[in-house]
């Protein structure tokens, strides 16, 4: 029998929900309130039980009333009942900014909705909720010989996210943004309807990269990637400088599915830009030795105890990063191949490390991810440049190239140079700094990533995302009564 | 909507024509603030300072509101929270009064009571109950380091400011939790149209460095700052020194 359909009843798994402060159901959570006034007395006792939410960067908290959809009917009565300041989906919390955030609105955590429910396992295709992580998937998918077809830096994203913000991974340049292999969508509208939102309609493409703007994602089916073991097989060299690093990626980063740089934005001088490239591929079989091929698709993951919910400020300066930073490149071999790493040491090395963003303290840090075209290396390098002068303690930046971006209206990848770096929100001068460095990125006709952004300048969003007019349209028709609305639509005016 | 460094886009002066309020408004301005009301008497003043800020590019509004009529506050202030979010309030209303005077009208004196301390306290909750209902935003409120502990020389203002100071720290912790963040400022003497030809105390400051503290005051979600930093130290020793003592200090 081809094309077995196979059931997941309730998947139920439990990745630590993002950052909502107190991750559990609106109704238990407890909340100060100035006691109102019977006149402005709130009007439902549900926007009683506020909570403060925040993005992954943990900067710009606001209360929002939290609610837990666990069908679809239940998500349908919650976005009608949304009320003046409307609502937003929010899955994991990684958006790093404000993107599932709602400032005094509902915010639908779509975590409830984490039903799996056909996989097709011959043809690679898979139908689940929204709110299934891929974390979860691949649980599941790995076993079956499949895996999820595009992952970020992280497992703990859902399917809904994943869509909003049209998410790339290291594969980029081969296989584009994850909304490229989603085959079609169900989406709650505005008007508390559900529809089926096929590839190639301006729906669809205003969905994916859409950041949960116009409607909340109910399910997808989502073509998958075949592998033979759960390993990958990794090469690793140096580069000595940006330029080294560059000419490295442009030559060689066809040969790869999986590519990425992790670069040193503290060394200065002749090292300025001096990188650690990984690149590699899913293993096949006959790479593994003997003995690991009883087994070659286990999943297996490991997680070491959470960061403390309160961290010293600081702890991330300019010192403690440089030093991690130049042991980090030292410690990398010059050049090493075919090494076997586990799909989660490999994608997903921060996630072993529960709350890795509270390291941070409590001002949290912000993201800056732009991408720059193939004709505009000046640009990136004044922009390597003016980072490393300014000495931002970023230990997590990574360069990579884009290949062609997706028809999304709002998707961020297109063709050329990427570089993602976080920094602490704290850093004396760092608004001012950021908003020199979307200058650069605009007269390049670059772009920032929303689903990292927590300051941009608004007026620059136009000309970064040229078909912005046509998206503010499209949700004028689509949703009138502006029922989805976040953080980031009224800093950004989406 | 406030960024991730805490800079409004959107902001409320109560006391428009107050120097460091304009000088907050000049700084929030070449950042990120694109919409300024300035609520305040309506005057010259007030006009002059709206043109002034409206040529550094902002989108800037007056409003009348005065402070001694406490029942045109809700309508008032309504109609601002109405045309769309305040992402920061800056009650920055007050007036210093003449101690010496003062001490002998008794009206005088209740009018600088009723200026800084009981019309702020009508302003402060609506304001407070607006920006909890949007669930997001900073209540900025001048106080002073003359309501940390009445001096012979100005208690009259000084307790006005004690009593404001006191409200707005409880109205903080009443807001726990909502999203709405309350801050304190407690400038030492400010050189400013207030305090023109009085003799200067020393720690003396300006308006433009209260609004760069205030600046790093919403980045750092802060609940009190003190201008200049030093003069936390400085009153929290006075704070200790004995009635005898600081009756003769030279303050």
């Amino acid at each position: 029998m081809r094309g077995a359909e196979r059931t997941q009843a309730n998947a139920t798994i439990c990745p630590f929900v993002g950052d909502i402060v107190a991750g559990m159901p609106a109704e238990t959570v407890p909340s100060t309130t100035l006691t109102p006034s019977p006149a402005a007395s709130p009007a439902s006792p549900a926007s009683l039980a506020s909570v403060p939410v925040t993005g992954w960067g943990r900067t710009a908290p606001t209360v929002a009333r939290l609610i837990r959809p666990c069908t679809y009917e239940e998500a349908a009565a919650a976005v009608r009942a949304c009320g003046a300041r409307g609502g937003i989906a929010r899955g994991l919390g990684r958006a790093y900014g404000d993107a599932a955030q709602n400032a005094g609105g509902a915010v639908l955590d779509m975590t409830g909705l984490d039903r799996i429910h056909a996989i097709d396992v011959d043809g690679g295709t898979v139908r689940c909720d929204a709110g299934v992580s891929l974390h979860r998937l691949m649980e599941v998918l790995l076993p079956l010989g499949w895996f999820v077809p595009v992952t970020p830096g992280t497992r703990y994203v859902t399917v809904g996210g994943a869509i909003g913000a049209d998410i790339h991974g290291k594969n980029h340049h081969v296989s584009g943004s994850f909304s490229r292999h989603v085959l079609s969508l169900e989406l709650l509208t505005a008007d508390g309807g559900i529809r089926t939102v096929s590839r190639g309609t301006p729906l669809f493409d205003a969905t994916t990269g859409g950041m949960g703007l116009t409607g909340v994602i109910l399910s997808a089916t989502v073509r998958l990637l075949p592998v033979e073991t759960s390993l990958m097989s990794v090469d690793t060299e140096r580069a000595r400088d940006l330029d080294d690093l560059m000419a490295r990626l442009t030559m060689t980063d066809d040969r790869y599915r999986y590519s990425v740089a992790w670069i040193d934005l503290l060394a200065r001088g002749a090292s300025t830009g001096r990188s650690v490239l990984t690149r590699g591929d899913h293993a096949p079989l006959d790479a593994l030795p003997t003995r690991a091929r009883r087994h070659p698709l286990e999943f297996r993951t490991r997680r070491l105890p959470a960061v403390p919910a309160h961290v010293p400020e600081g702890l991330l300066g300019r010192t403690t990063v440089g030093v991690f930073n130049a042991l980090w490149y030292r410690k990398t071999p010059r050049s090493r191949t075919g090494e076997l790493q586990r799909i989660s040491s490999f994608f997903h090395p921060l996630d072993g490390v529960p709350h890795w963003n509270r390291v941070y303290g409590r001002s949290g840090f912000v993201q800056y991810q732009f991408v720059v075209g193939y004709d505009r290396e000046e640009a990136l390098r004044r922009i390597v440049q003016r980072i490393s002068r300014h000495r931002c303690p970023s230990f997590l930046a990574v360069l990579k190239r884009f290949g062609e971006g997706d028809p999304g209206w709002l998707s961020f990848p297109m063709p050329g140079w990427t570089l993602a770096l976080d920094i602490p929100a704290g850093l004396p001068g760092l608004a001012a700094f950021l908003d020199e460095l979307d200058e650069e990125v605009a007269a390049a006709d670059g772009r920032v990533y929303l689903a990292k952004d927590a300051r941009l300048r608004p007026e620059l969003l136009a000309g970064m995302y040229p078909r912005l007019a046509e998206f503010r349209e499209l949700r004028r028709t689509l949703d009138p009564g502006g029922v989805f609305v976040s953080d980031l639509a009224r800093r950004l005016g989406l | 909507m406030k960024d991730a460094f805490g800079t409004p886009q959107s902001l409320l002066v109560l006391g428009g024509t107050s120097d460091i309020a304009l000088a907050t408004a000049r700084r929030l301005i070449a950042r990120r603030t694109r919409t300024v009301w300035l609520a305040g008497r309506p005057s010259p003043d007030l006009d002059e300072a709206a043109a002034h800020l409206r040529g550094l590019g902002a989108d800037v509004r007056t409003v009348a509101f005065d402070a001694l009529a406490p029942a045109s506050h809700e309508t008032v202030l309504g109609k601002v929270f109405a045309e769309g979010d305040v992402d920061m309030v800056l009650l920055a209303f007050g007036v210093l009064g003449d101690q010496a005077n003062d001490e002998r009208d008794p009206v005088a004196a209740v009018r600088v009571a009723q200026t800084n301390y009981t019309g702020a306290v009508s302003a402060g909750l609506v304001c407070a109950r607006a920006l909890q209902v949007q669930g997001h935003g900073s209540l900025v409120v001048l106080s002073s380091v003359a309501g940390e502990r009445a001096r012979r020389a100005n208690f009259i203002y000084g307790s006005s400011k004690a009593g404001l100071d006191a409200f707005a720290q409880g109205l903080g912790d009443a807001l726990h939790r909502t999203g709405v963040h309350v801050m304190v400022v407690r400038p030492g003497f400010v050189r400013s149209r207030m305090t023109a030809g009085l003799p200067e105390a020393p720690l003396a400051t300006t308006p433009e460095a209260v609004a760069s503290a205030i600046e790093l005051g919403l980045r750092r979600r802060s609940e009190t700052v003190w201008v200049p930093g030093t003069l936390r130290l400085v009153m929290s020793a006075l704070r200790h020194v004995p009635r005898p003592l600081f009756r003769r200090l030279p303050l």
